[in-house]
């Protein structure tokens, strides 16, 4: 990232603002104009402030006589208002200039996003494609070029944000809003619901993956897939477990007698970084933990809690989720 | 007003309407004049007629004070405690937050202590406190008695006393809002439990009295002001009340309409914001910002006003460029309107708007800055005496500096994006707040004191109370802003340890526990017992503006005699002054009648006008503060025949009061105010305070009706459905009848004031009762027209707007139907005579802004549909 000068004397703080889900991180274009922007922001903001408070120190402080009326009139009519009618003027164009390409639309694919309590539906639909690829809680997207990212709610208004890669567009119900994205550079990121929807926002995360143009394009493919037949003896125990359980009816697992739409898609659930939208890591024993009692981890969870499974069989589950890649 | 415009033939067939008596006898007075000394004897005598007057009750009576100087005291109390309330639940989110996934605090509690902690400090405290402190000083600002209604201050305060307990004790039960303070439907519409309906009936009763006290603040302002005390020679801090006042009329009522309109959808399920049925959740967010925004400068303009007095007094000399700050002021108030879709830059609006409300949030700097460098400018021309005051406002200068400088980052819609409801805008709007809120405010008290308790606060205390909480401040807020680039989300009860948000956290936290202690050293030098402590200087800090011409000890009377004034520091510029204030030379020096009055000049150049008689203690404040509480509160519990019968009995104690204490036929048409001047002791119409409260209170609910209206357009436009194809509509001519029988009822009351005034008193009865019974059928047929079986309000947003615009108007008829027979009852009752007829301009006056109401609800509700 090129930065401005405010960078270079601040350059032992950088390393403060790394991190999965800083904006001062950027791996996307838009991201990296309004960091920039930041920088150069940040630089001005600490020297006017210094010369505003400079000078009242030196008035109050360091020189209590009086001074002339003229020097006075001068401050109020050039500090108050030509200084910051011209900055303004400035910041204004080229701020605003940044709207059009930032609000641009995306030139291949185009991703539905549906804000739920407290997870996120993903509907992935290439340049072409007639049928939605469905999935949940994790964002991938090719690496250089401008995807397309259609925002609606259900319940409650969310907001859709991934801090690395752009600003953020809330998702509210009864209508759909857009915007668009254009990562740079492959690599795990996190995005966050950013407006408050209740018990569990705290809680409404996703893991964002941005990926070369070919694997982002070979991983669509295998997620168009119907899920994978339980590998193991363990695993196909669980199936059973699941399909007894009545899990599908809240969730799909494609190729199986499971097609609810209430909860998110599993189909490929094991293939995802994170479980319970960024809440827990994709491992087994959080699947289990998770499936027990979903409230426990996410207060107001609409997923009932499976802790009369026992130990036993919550096993079988994880061990057949798990397989789900 | 006057109606000369009529058919002249028909005018001269009546009686001559009878005349007002005019002030008589010389103004301005001359050097002369004010130089003849006053005879020591007589002045004692009148300081005792005086001081019987002005008696504040004592004992338990102490309760049915209505002075400024006691309710103003217990008001701003109030308003502090509600402050320390709201800061002890941040002291607790913070210690939730001090670590990543901590369980100090279940997410249902730190949703409440969040929305709770932002509701508080901005319902409870920060504007409550510019009104506090105004209705404290601004008569001693002014050289004036009292506020012009005393009694409503009192009931004011009493509401938002009741109102804040119901509010913030719902925390203690649990069962408090979590949806934030700004409720956002459909989370907050949808909730379940009572948090909802608290926030909506508690605040909506809370801002109704901030209302009040904002219309009272403008009248005083306007009206109140001492002899000679042109507009241009006001102090700046009243010149803040009348910008502030007038944002508040116009940026409150929005929110009560969203309230009303809220409140209908969860108690009664009209679908305002449900988009399954054609609503919106996006007006809400229109209505909440229109005073959302606004809201922000009504906070921080009063802190400007304070600065305003401080300054000149620390650099021994008269402001720079007061003119240049007035028009500031008022250019930030209008701005402030323009302002609120900035709350909305994330909501997928075109670019167009974006483009224009980033230019428009830009553009304020420019108001703004003008104000803080016309300080930094009197302190250039003055020899500056460093005070301590004036430590706090230079620490405020500081911090709010800060926050502008964030603020201009913000108003960039595409940099908004990133950062919006991020920890950044928390730190953004601590730094606004607390530079342009708590600093001004704490630094006022210290400068203010010992006008008001006659005690100084103590400088060591002062001191290091500025230092914990200046440095306790920007451990707190500063790496905020960090923590928000970083991308930590506001409203969040935990967050995971592995993304660099932990350390900047626990510092934040360290940080707010020293605030609160430089807080808390604050609240002890301002409540610690001053028994043994001498009396403070007049005029300790050697200002020149008229509240240090004020009494030590304290007297209740506010000022000895009412000045006259012809500069903006009086105390500077006009030797003899206080000899003569003190001696009774100037006006109403005496109180012979044994009754509290003040004096009303003209609204601009403030020549006096009328002696006029203000209430004096009494109960009937606090008991229909009580009753309107229940009216409001009941609805909580759906106690809605509880709450009708609370409403009714608020309704007649307001009229008891009324009829007892207001608008009383004087002993005498004119009295001697002194300097030779004898004024009218009962003026009715343009020229009386009432006149202008009801004009002003007309002007808020005006807008408040607006704003429906705007609901209704705003649904034309951005919903396909409305009205949805083949809907039925409301009965035309029921529509038609209504709005001809209440244009007919307001053309009988302007008639009856006209024939009252020209003695005709039994013609104006029977208009006035006429005009009643024309009302009565105007909300019969309104109600007709939509109590259709196609127009049940919970079918479709449709038809509940529809009805919400008839039940606003219908209530407002009531209270127009309500204000005829009262002015019967008077006519009956000697009351309300042909020279004493202020209730029949008033009630004139109300009609006038109903008739249009009803003429518009009629199109609406009638007309419009049709064509769309």
């Amino acid at each position: 990232m090129r930065a401005g000068l405010a960078c270079l004397a601040l350059v032992p703080a950088l390393a403060a603002c790394e991190g999965r889900q800083s904006v001062l991180d950027p791996a996307g274009r838009d991201a990296a104009v309004m960091a920039e922007l930041f920088w150069w922001m940040l630089g001005g903001a600490v020297i006017l402030w210094l010369l505003v408070n400079g000078l009242m120190v030196y008035v109050s402080r360091l020189n209590r006589d009086a001074l002339s009326v003229r020097a006075a009139t001068l401050l109020v009519v050039g500090g108050g208002i030509v200084f910051p009618t011209v900055l303004l003027a400035v910041l204004l164009s080229y701020g605003l200039s940044e709207m059009p390409r930032q609000l641009a639309p995306g030139t291949g694919l185009s991703v539905r996003v549906t804000g739920e309590l407290w997870w996120w539906r993903m509907e992935y639909l290439p340049e072409g494609a007639e049928t939605p690829v469905i999935s949940a809680n994790e964002l991938r997207l090719p690496a250089g070029s401008r995807s397309e990212l259609r925002l609606g709610a259900n319940e409650v208004i969310h907001s859709f944000w991934v801090p690395a890669l752009g600003g953020k567009t809330d998702m509210i119900p009864g209508r759909e809003t857009r915007m668009s994205l254009e990562p740079l550079e492959p690599g795990e990121y996190r995005g966050q619901c950013a407006e408050f929807c209740g018990d569990s926002h705290a809680l409404m995360a996703f893991g964002a993956v941005v990926m070369e143009p070919e694997a982002f394009r070979e991983w669509l493919e295998h997620e168009a897939t119907d899920a994978a037949p339980p590998a193991t003896e363990a695993a196909r125990a669980g199936r059973a477990v699941f399909l007894a359980e009545g899990c599908g009816s809240c969730h799909t697992v494609r190729g199986t007698p499971a097609d609810g739409t209430i909860g998110p898609d599993l189909t490929h659930l094991a293939g995802r970084t994170t479980l319970a939208a960024g809440v827990l890591p994709m491992t087994a024993d959080a699947l289990k933990r998770w499936i027990a009692d979903p409230r426990a981890i996410k207060p107001g969870a609409r997923m009932p809690g499976f802790d009369h499974l026992g130990d036993a069989r919550l096993d079988l589950l994880a061990a057949y989720l798990e397989g789900l890649e | 007003m006057t109606d000369h415009s009529r058919d002249a033939g028909l005018a001269r067939r009546l009686p001559e309407a009878v005349t007002q008596p005019e002030p008589v006898g010389p103004f301005p007075p001359t050097d002369e004049m004010l130089a003849v000394p006053v005879d020591p004897a007589l002045s004692r005598e009148q300081a005792d007629r005086l001081k019987q007057a002005w008696h504040t009750p004592q004992g338990w009576r102490y309760l049915s004070a209505v002075n400024n100087t006691e309710v103003g005291v217990w008001y701003s109390m109030t308003a502090f405690g509600f402050m320390l309330a709201a800061g002890v639940l941040a002291l607790l989110m913070r210690v939730q937050l001090a670590v990543p996934e901590n369980d100090f605090l279940s997410a249902e509690r730190f949703n409440q202590f969040f929305t709770m902690h932002g509701s508080a400090m901005m319902f409870l405290f920060a504007v409550p406190m510019f009104e506090a402190i105004s209705i404290l000083l601004l008569p001693a600002l002014l050289g004036a008695r009292d506020m012009p209604f005393p009694r409503l201050s009192a009931y004011g305060y009493w509401c938002f006393l009741i109102g804040g307990f119901f509010v913030l004790g719902s925390v203690l039960f649990g069962v408090a809002p979590e949806g934030g303070w700004f409720m956002y439907p459909p989370l907050s519409t949808e909730a379940e439990g009572l948090g909802p309906d608290i926030w909506l009936l508690g605040l909506s009763f809370i801002e109704v009295a901030s209302i009040a006290a904002a219309v009272e603040l403008i009248v005083g302002t306007v009206k109140c002001r001492p002899p000679g005390m042109r507009i241009n020679l006001m102090p700046l801090y009243a010149w803040y009340v009348l910008v502030v006042g007038g944002m508040i009329l116009f940026a409150f009522p929005p929110l009560i309409a969203g309230d009303f309109l809220f409140e209908l959808q969860r108690s009664f399920d009209w679908p305002f914001f449900d988009p399954e049925r054609g609503g919106d959740p996006l007006l809400w967010q229109h209505l909440f910002w229109i005073f959302g925004h606004p809201e922000v400068y009504i906070i921080f303009l009063p802190s400007i006003a304070v600065a305003a007095m401080i300054v000149p007094t620390a650099a021994r000399r008269p402001i720079m460029g007061y003119s240049w700050i007035v028009l500031s002021a008022v250019g930030t108030g209008f701005l402030s309107f323009g302002l609120w879709v900035h709350h909305m830059f994330t909501t997928g609006l075109p670019m167009l708007s974006l483009g224009f409300f980033s230019a428009a949030s830009e553009a304020v700097v420019i108001p703004t800055g003008v104000q803080l460098f016309a300080f930094v400018a009197t302190l250039i021309v003055g020899r500056v005496k460093i005070i301590l005051p004036m430590l706090w406002i230079a620490g405020a200068l500081a911090v709010f500096t800060a926050g502008g400088l964030t603020g201009v980052m913000l108003a960039l819609a595409p940099f908004n994006w990133q950062v919006h409801d991020t920890y950044f805008i928390v730190a953004h709007l601590h730094y606004t707040l607390f530079g342009g809120m708590v600093f001004p405010i704490i630094g006022g008290v210290y400068y203010f004191y010992p006008s008001i308790r006659k005690k100084k606060l103590s400088e060591r205390l002062g001191r290091w109370s500025f230092w914990l909480t200046f440095t306790g401040f920007n451990i707190t807020f500063l790496p905020m802003h960090l923590t928000g680039l970083k991308g930590m989300p506001r409203r969040v009860f935990t967050y995971p340890g592995d993304i660099g948000w932990d350390w900047l956290n626990l510092v934040s936290t360290l940080g707010a526990f020293v605030v609160a202690a430089g807080i808390l050293v604050f609240a002890w030098d301002l409540v610690r017992p001053k028994g043994h402590q001498p009396l403070a200087a007049r005029n300790p800090w050697n200002g020149g503006t008229l509240e240090w011409s004020h009494d030590v000890p304290a007297q209740a009377w506010g000022v000895r005699s009412v000045p006259y004034v012809r500069s903006r520091y009086p105390l500077w510029d006009d030797p003899g002054f206080l000899e003569r204030l003190d001696a009774g030379r100037f006006y109403i020096p005496d109180a012979p009648e044994g009754l509290r009055e003040t004096i009303v000049t003209s609204a601009i150049d403030a020549r006096p006008q009328h002696v006029a008689r203000i209430t004096g203690p009494s109960w009937s404040p606090m008991v229909a503060a009580v009753f309107t509480g229940g009216a409001f509160i009941f609805p909580t519990f759906k106690w809605y025949l509880a709450a009708g019968i609370s409403g009714a009995f608020a309704v007649a104690t307001v009229i008891y009061w009324l009829w007892t204490a207001t608008a009383r036929v004087p002993e005498a048409p004119t009295k001697d105010a002194g300097l030779g001047l004898r004024l009218p002791t009962y003026v009715s119409g343009p020229k009386a305070p009432g006149w202008w409260a009801v004009f002003i209170t007309m002007l808020g609910d005006a807008t408040a009706f607006a704003s429906l209206v705007f609901g209704v357009f705003f649904y034309w436009t951005a919903r396909p459905d409305f009205p949805p194809a083949g809907a039925e509509h409301a009965d035309l001519r029921a529509v038609a009848a209504a709005a001809a029988a209440l244009t007919l009822a307001w053309a009988t009351t302007l008639g009856a004031r006209e024939l009252n005034r020209r003695t005709l008193r039994r013609a104006a009865r029977i208009l006035l009762g006429a005009g009643a019974a024309l009302a009565a059928a105007g909300i019969a047929a309104l109600i007709l027209a939509v109590r259709l079986p196609e127009m049940d309000p919970t079918s479709h947003v449709y038809p509940a707007i529809m009805w919400a615009l008839v039940v606003w108007t219908v209530a407002h008829i009531g209270a127009g139907l309500i204000m005829q027979l009262y002015c019967l009852a008077g006519s009956f009752a000697g009351r309300l005579t042909p020279r004493h007829d202020a209730d029949l301009w008033n009630t004139t006056l109300f009609w006038h802004f109903l008739v249009v109401t009803c003429l518009v609800t009629a199109a609406v509700v009638g007309l419009l549909p049709r064509a769309l």
